[in-house]
């Protein structure tokens, strides 16, 4: 049965009631999207204009001068700026893949196996995401030291790993979308474990994999390995982009083109993705 | 998934499988969080300062909070203030705006909801709100006011301890629309519509009584996880409070817990002190979080 079906029998509202609601959501959208038209406006700004007074909020007379400057600004790298390109395509990929993989293997295993073990484990896993990080970062770094991988690429992606916010949100989904009879159904067909999760249990909790993607992209992709990086040649896009143009006003306009540009493959992602959890919505059909 | 009872489900093999499917999870989890959690529990009863091996304090740093420590009792008062008011907010901001794009057409909830999640797309973006509210008479904020003559010389809106924890605690709510929002809208959708047509036989006579009756109840595992999330970021205010208003704060106007762990771990070094507020910091949230875990479960009973 199509979800839309239903949609008729929904109540309606009042003609207010219409007219309160979109303006709520027209003003709240306007709030939030500040930031982003600020960026991108400034990016475009003449120097003259980032300085006036009293400052404007809007361009006048946009110019590319500040997207022009970044591969002058890039050249006198140590390392060759494709290296960080690289490095932050490498790192970004693996963790995202690998972080959503990892995580929803072990919510369902959690959803599936009910002992007290499995219990205690995901009480740890909603626990730990409440423990301040700054005193876990001595533990931490010792253990990292300990297990060689300080400086090398397994530093961004163990750590990143671990985070328990993907299991919790994948197990929290997979316990209320997933029927029980389609998994008992596909074992009376004599589908194995890895077979059920793979083509039965992952597609149907594809809005809560997909929103983990987002998210693991984003928190990879503005990584910048802090403490445990400090070969040059490991170091990835949004240190360097940090330092490049971190200096005076006059290069604020450069500063907001590299956020602009840095923000690209995210919205990319992020249109990715949740177009495809719209989609996923309405043809999903099996309930039980 | 609801577990058939009395029958082992699985077979030797699927067991296999399945402890296979843990067993990476498990091992980074327990290697970079537990065993570091456990580290530092150990030492919030030491006096650790990075240099010498740590020493043996007993309940001294927890003492010494409550009673040597003057700052300490502002910074509760301020993590409090910012829970209570940014969390409950947080909370129901990102479930109702999910919820109220939620029946919209697919082209209008797209854009609605890129611009409701684009801050937190943009990462770390809450300078722009520096830039907004800046003292001197180039902010946006100031150089408005200043034009339409409502103030006579500019407001130091971040050095001023009337307008600080404001403003932070507007900037937190405005960065809350994070991954929680995309969860509350992945679960809204997959809310079993054949329960609307249900709860309209049994009586459901209006939206409201649908949303509570019907949607909270069958996306409860969902709201859990994104007050879950509130409580992390609403409890841990910190790098908004010091980017904007500087640290420390103006009469530490909007000092948290959380800048003071920060402070007294990275400045001070004085890792066993830093691990008992740390501590501290957890029992507050843990605790909340039961009660909220117990209030998401009466919904709509």
């Amino acid at each position: 049965m199509k979800k839309q079906t239903a949609r008729y029998k929904r109540f309606t509202r009042s003609r207010f009631g219409n007219a309160v609601y979109s303006l709520i959501l027209v003003l709240a959208g306007l709030f939030t999207v500040i930031p982003l038209v600020y960026s991108v406006v400034t990016s475009f700004k003449p120097l003259d204009e980032l300085l006036a007074f009293p400052p404007k909020f809007f361009v006048v007379r946009p110019t590319f001068k500040n997207y022009i400057a970044l591969p002058e600004l890039l050249s006198n790298l140590e390392v060759p700026l494709s290296r960080y390109v690289m490095n932050t395509l490498f790192v970004t990929t693996s963790i995202t893949v690998l972080q959503v993989l990892v995580s929803s293997m072990a919510a369902f295993v959690t959803c599936q196996v009910k002992n007290r073990w499995t219990k205690l484990f995901f009480l740890l896993v909603q626990f730990a995401l409440l423990y301040n990080g700054t005193t876990l970062a001595v533990p931490q770094y010792l253990i990292f030291a300990k297990i060689g991988i300080i400086d090398t690429y397994w530093a961004y992606i163990l750590p990143a790993l671990a985070s328990t916010m993907g299991v919790f949100l994948v197990k929290q989904f997979m316990e209320s979308n997933v029927p029980e009879v389609l998994i008992e159904a596909a074992r009376i067909d004599g589908a194995g474990a890895g077979r059920i999760f793979w083509r039965l249990v992952m597609p149907l909790s594809k809005p809560a994999w997909l929103t983990l993607t987002l998210f693991s992209f984003q928190t990879a992709w503005a990584a910048t390995g802090g403490n445990l990086i400090f070969s040059e040649s490991l170091k990835t896009l949004p240190s360097v982009m940090g330092s490049v143009v971190s200096s005076g006003l006059a290069r604020s306009g450069s500063a907001m083109a590299v956020t602009v540009l840095m923000m690209i493959p995210p919205v990319l992602i992020y249109m990715a993705t949740q177009s495809n959890v719209l989609e996923t919505m309405s043809s999903a059909g099996i309930k039980d | 998934m609801k577990q058939t009872k009395g029958i082992s489900k699985w077979s030797t093999g699927d067991k296999i499988t399945l402890s296979l499917m843990m067993l990476p999870f498990l091992a980074v989890f327990v290697l970079f969080m537990i065993v570091p959690v456990l580290s530092s529990l150990a030492l919030s009863f030491t006096k650790y300062d990075m240099i010498n091996a740590p020493q043996f304090a007993g309940l001294q740093n927890y003492f010494r909070m409550f009673i040597e420590d003057k700052v300490f009792l502002i910074a509760i008062k301020n993590t409090l203030m910012f829970a209570v008011v940014t969390g409950p907010i947080g909370f129901m901001l990102s479930f109702m705006l999910a919820w109220m794009i939620n029946e919209l057409g697919p082209k209008i909830r797209t854009v609605l909801s890129f611009l409701f999640y684009s801050p937190a797309l943009m990462g770390n973006v809450y300078f722009i709100w520096q830039v907004m509210f800046s003292g001197d008479s180039y902010g946006y904020v100031n150089s408005l006011l200043l034009s339409m003559n409502v103030i006579s010389e500019p407001i130091q809106w971040f050095n001023d301890p009337h307008y600080a924890m404001t403003l932070v605690i507007v900037v937190q709510l405005w960065m809350s629309m994070g991954v929680s929002f995309l969860a509350n809208i992945s679960g809204l959708q997959n809310v079993d519509a054949a329960l609307y047509e249900a709860g309209a036989i049994d009586g459901i006579r209006n939206r409201w009584q649908e949303l509570w009756y019907i949607t909270m109840p069958s996306m409860s595992n969902i709201l859990l996880f994104s007050a879950v999330m509130q409580i992390q970021s609403s409890f841990s205010v910190s790098a908004i409070a010091t980017t904007l208003t500087g640290f420390p704060s103006v009469n530490y106007a909007t000092h948290t817990i959380a800048t003071h762990l920060s402070d007294v771990a990275s400045t001070r070094f004085e890792m066993g002190y830093a691990a008992a507020l740390s501590v501290f910091l957890f029992a507050l949230m843990a605790v909340t979080r039961v009660v909220i875990g117990k209030l998401i479960d009466s919904t709509g009973k």
